[in-house]
């Protein structure tokens, strides 16, 4: 029935509707939140800058003292990985690139004969390789929304302990680095050996003959360690801002294909409409014509009758 | 000035103090050491304490600094700390409480980690008896 149709398709578009008010509600949230991130990645930056610059006036006034983080450590039974996902999904192919990617790195070191030492940050991450059965050395979950600096000393700790020991030989973290709001791209950066290229005297820097106190010898790994927590903690906060800016845009798409999807539907309900209206009147027209001609048939009939009577009679 | 220099305290998460100093206070590896302006270049461990600044303008600042290092270098004294904070944030309340749980944990067993965090509380609470606050 005509009525009918018209009814389910009414349905349909009001339930489009309600979502696309729920996908537009998500993409504007993440837009404002993909502010904020960036303002944490500025408000990150001073300290970054200076703890580099501590590390090169120390190797430019007593050279690079020897550490382990810096020099390639001995042939290791494995080598790590740090994944970086989002908790919660609906921002597109932000978690399956990091995903694959780990997936890809992770068949790589297995075919060099490596162990692999996984460690996850979000939820994404860390239930994907749970269904799979991969071990996983560490997961950390609430991380990405906002990411502390406490949490970031939290993810570096089974690190250090494990790249100190020898265990591992390296790691790299895999993640969604931050360029703009248009830019974004899957990166896999290394953490450890960490380069002592990046240490070395850039242009401002002018041998000081430094003070250092206790040594250089012994004030190097620590600062190193710090150096290394700085690194997770910079790469969060990209992977916060990315992940902001990847389901903005993924809820934009939704909602635009929402907008798309209210279109069309209107139009084949307007349709559907406008079919039973149409029936509705030939309905009513054949109706009225059929009453019509049926009453000059009864006439004509009683007619005949009466003129038969007449002509009986 | 001559005798002031640019002091910045920073953490991680935030730039906590960037001003012009004439005086900066801290502890670092064996004992406390004051930099002043000329100071020579230095490059230097910072244990938790309660870092004392004062501006050019002779207003004395203060903040908690758990760990880091300190850098002086042509008249710019940079402290990078992991953990710092500004005395208005303390609320000692809540550090006293923690104290007191920590102290009770450490009864029973040692925890380094408890025992860096009950360092921090105590540089903390030291700072909020510095700026004079009631202490219940």
């Amino acid at each position: 029935m005509a009525g009918g149709q018209e009814r389910i398709l009414r349905r349909r578009i009001k339930s489009v509707q309600s979502t696309k008010k729920i996908t537009k509600a998500m993409e504007l949230i993440a837009a404002s939140r993909i502010v904020k991130a960036m303002g944490r990645i500025a408000a990150a930056r001073p300290y970054y800058e200076e703890l580099i610059g501590v590390v090169r006036d120390l190797s430019a006034s007593a050279g690079l003292p020897k550490s382990v983080f810096l020099d390639a450590p001995p042939e290791a039974a494995s080598k790590g990985i740090i994944a970086i996902t989002a908790d919660r999904t609906l921002c597109g192919a932000y978690n399956s690139s990091v995903l694959r990617s780990a997936e890809r790195l992770s068949a790589r070191y297995r075919s060099e004969g490596k162990g692999v030492v996984l460690i996850t940050v979000g939820r994404r991450a860390s239930s994907y390789f749970k269904y799979r059965e991969v071990p996983t050395a560490a997961s950390f979950f609430d991380v990405t929304d906002r990411p502390t600096y406490d949490q970031a000393r939290s993810i570096a700790a089974p690190i250090l302990e494990a790249y100190e020991s020898g265990q591992v030989e390296s790691f790299v973290i895999i993640s969604n680095r931050f360029y703009s709001a248009g830019n974004q791209q899957l990166e896999t950066t290394q953490l450890l050996p960490l380069d002592p290229e990046k240490f070395g005297p850039s242009d401002d820097t002018q041998a000081l003959d430094f003070e250092i106190e206790p040594s250089p010898e012994v004030i190097i790994d620590p600062l190193l360690r710090m150096f290394v927590e700085e690194t997770i903690f910079a790469l969060l906060l990209e992977a916060s801002a990315a992940e902001h800016a990847a389901r903005q845009r993924a809820m934009k798409a939704a909602s635009d294909n929402a907008e798309e999807l209210i279109k069309t539907l209107s139009r084949v309900m307007n349709r559907a409409r406008q079919d039973s209206i149409t029936t509705e009147i030939t309905e009513i027209v054949g109706g009225a014509e059929a009453l019509k001609v049926g009453s000059n048939q009864i006439d004509q009939s009683y007619l005949l009758t009466y003129a038969g009577r007449k002509v009986s009679r | 000035m001559a005798n002031s220099f640019a002091f910045s305290l920073v953490t991680p998460e935030r730039t906590l103090i960037s001003c012009q100093a004439s005086q900066v206070t801290l502890r670092s590896g064996d004992g406390d050491i004051t930099f002043m302006a000329g100071h020579a270049p230095f490059i230097g461990s910072v244990e938790p304490c309660v870092l004392t600044a004062v501006t050019s303008e002779g207003e004395t600042l203060r903040a908690a600094v758990h760990g880091g290092f300190v850098h002086v270098a042509k008249s710019k004294v940079r402290v990078l700390a992991d953990v710092a904070d500004l005395p208005d944030e303390i609320d000692v309340d809540l550090v006293k409480a923690s104290i007191a749980e920590m102290e009770e944990a450490l009864m029973h067993s040692h925890d380094a980690t408890i025992e860096a965090t009950l360092r921090r509380a105590h540089v903390r609470l030291e700072l909020a008896n510095s700026r004079g606050l009631p202490i219940k």
